[in-house]
């Protein structure tokens, strides 16, 4: 109950500092839209190819979208604990009884929460370019829950490496790492079934590609639900798998002290 | 009762011996300074008490609890001032303050009214809603001190309170550190690297050298004890070892050589009576002197008496 309590009173704070800037919030609003737009122009025409389940490829990509941008977003999340870390932020609550998990958990539910606010927006301009989300509202949920999912379990490795490294340009480095080949992994941009086999094999593995299948199926026509269930599950368990290792991590940073 | 008992703590970081068995006790309602050049191990003496850091070996009790064993109740009552102030540079002073107050268990009406209580009482009420991060130095350094006592601590850690500061805003802080200690009724222990500021503000104080307290009283009674006067010699060339047989046949006998190679510091019983019988003693073996003068105890003397060494090129030097 602390925890959760604790929690609150770090995410509050965190928000509050980034509604008080105002060029963060214009990027975060703005960013998703150039993904939407700019991918959704340049590949207009590649679902002639079919296995698309829709002619309309912004109809296609505006789920995938909500899932590459809350997985982009979490690769840097750890950042914010770097900050924290070197500015001694973290150390002075340590020398209260603050919630030691609390420290950790709400970076990950800022991250996730900033994803979320970001999937929604992303949503809002797919409607405007003509998108049907098949499933209605609870749809539109669903593409939300699985946006802050595929977030907070990138969210829980970045933190987990930044209270391993304390350097920023670990985050940049795991950023540019994993963040193109798992795109490229997973049938964000292209249909899975217009990849090479040992890629879509390689995809089934991938929680970013996870995260697209649950989201693109609850848009388009012939929803399977048993499908989006299972690849929810996955994301819930890669969640709770991630945050274990960002607290683990985190013990053992105050160990180091 | 004791506010603050420490035995025997070692701490070891890869090849350096942070601590290697520090031992004193603080009474309730003191000030007590930890005084020691940089690198003495004055910071990770407090670490370990505010509960931050795990020590080797030892024992040490805050408020009556075991800072191994009780660590969240020693959470509870301590307020700890660190060296890096660790505030949220993006949020505004009475944020910060607010959510300090929280994780201590404070609530509703009665924090808000600290909260505003404390922001009067360090002088930076016109600045609450302001973020940090326009503050002056003396600004930060007032609210961390008032971060420290939201939750009404019993004990107060100060580590290197003042370090930073211009001068002015130094005096300043002495004077307001001894206006809470009176009004909070708080047992405090500050690290100081500064010997005036012991001096000025600790009842009690214990010299750290090398990861140990070498010597602990008042300062006054540590100066007391260092009967007679300092009469520093310098010389024209770094005849050392010569000078030194010269002023021990002269009846004062060289007490340390500084690290300049020709600063010689005698210990006398009457300096005023002793720099002619210096000077002349140097004179006639034809060592030329480039200045005398003599000082009453310092707590300076102090600590080349205890360590061997002077305070202020060991500080630099590390």
């Amino acid at each position: 109950m602390t925890a959760a309590r604790h929690t609150v009173f770090m995410v509050q704070r965190q928000a509050r500092n980034l509604m008080r800037e105002p060029i963060w919030i214009a990027l975060l609003l703005i960013q998703p839209m150039v993904w939407l737009i700019l991918y959704g122009q340049l590949f207009k025409n590649v679902t002639r190819l079919g296995g698309f389940g829709t002619t309309s490829y912004v109809t296609f990509l505006a789920p995938a979208i909500v899932v590459m941008n809350s997985f982009f977003g979490a690769t840097w999340s750890g950042m914010a604990m770097v900050a924290d870390l070197d500015r001694k932020f973290v150390e002075r609550f340590l020398a209260t009884p603050a919630s030691r998990l609390s420290l950790v958990l709400s970076q990950i539910v800022r991250s996730a929460l900033t994803a979320g606010l970001q999937a929604l927006v992303i949503l809002v301009v797919a409607l405007a370019l003509g998108v049907h989300v098949h499933t209605g509202a609870l749809g539109w949920l669903v593409v939300v829950v699985v946006g802050m999912l595929v977030n907070s379990a990138f969210a829980g490795i970045s933190q987990g490496l930044a209270l391993l490294t304390r350097r920023e340009a670990t985050m940049i480095t795991l950023a540019n790492f994993i963040g193109l080949p798992l795109l490229f992994l997973s049938s964000t941009l292209l249909a899975q079934r217009q990849m090479p086999h040992w890629m879509r094999v390689a995809a089934d593995f991938n929680p970013v590609n996870w995260g697209v299948k649950a989201a693109r199926a609850v848009v388009l026509p012939g929803t399977d639900w048993s499908s989006v269930g299972v690849h929810l599950g996955y994301l819930v368990a890669l969640c709770v798998v991630t945050a274990a290792f960002a607290n683990w991590t985190f013990r053992a940073y105050r160990r180091s002290l | 009762m004791d506010a603050i008992v420490v035995e025997g703590l070692r701490k070891r970081y890869g090849d350096v011996q942070a601590l290697d068995g520090v031992s004193f006790s603080v009474r309730e309602g003191e000030i007590f300074g930890l005084l020691g050049p940089n690198g003495a191990g004055k910071s990770t003496t407090v670490r370990v008490l505010v509960t931050l850091t795990h020590p080797d070996e030892g024992r040490a009790v805050v408020a009556g609890h075991d800072v191994a064993r009780e660590a969240n109740a020693v959470r509870r009552t301590i307020g700890y001032i660190p060296q890096e102030s660790g505030v949220d540079r993006y949020g505004t002073g009475r944020e910060n303050l607010m959510l300090q107050g929280r994780v201590q268990g404070m609530h509703g009406r009665e924090l808000r009214a600290r909260v505003d209580e404390l922001l009067e009482l360090v002088g930076i009420a016109d600045a609450a809603d302001r973020v940090v991060q326009g503050y002056s130095g003396g600004m930060k350094r007032r609210l961390d001190i008032a971060l420290g006592l939201v939750h009404r601590p019993r004990v107060l850690f100060l580590d290197e309170p003042t370090t930073g500061l211009d001068p002015e805003a130094r005096v300043a802080l002495w004077a307001e550190v001894a206006r809470l200690a009176e009004r909070e009724t708080l047992t405090i222990l500050l690290t100081t690297h500064y010997l005036e500021e012991a001096d000025e503000l600790a009842d009690r104080l214990a010299i750290v050298s090398s990861g140990h307290v070498v010597v602990e009283g008042t300062p006054a009674g540590l100066k007391a004890e260092l009967r007679g006067d300092a009469v520093t010699v310098e010389l024209v060339d770094g005849q050392v070892d010569d000078a030194r047989r010269v002023l021990a046949g002269a009846d004062a006998p060289v007490e340390a050589t500084l690290a300049d190679g020709r600063t010689l510091v005698s210990r006398v019983a009457d300096g005023g009576h002793a720099v002619p019988r210096i000077i002349a003693a140097l004179g006639g073996a034809g060592i030329a002197v480039a200045s005398v003068s003599v000082s009453r105890p310092s707590l300076d003397d102090v600590y080349l008496h205890y360590t061997g060494r002077d305070f202020a090129t060991e500080d630099s030097g590390s």
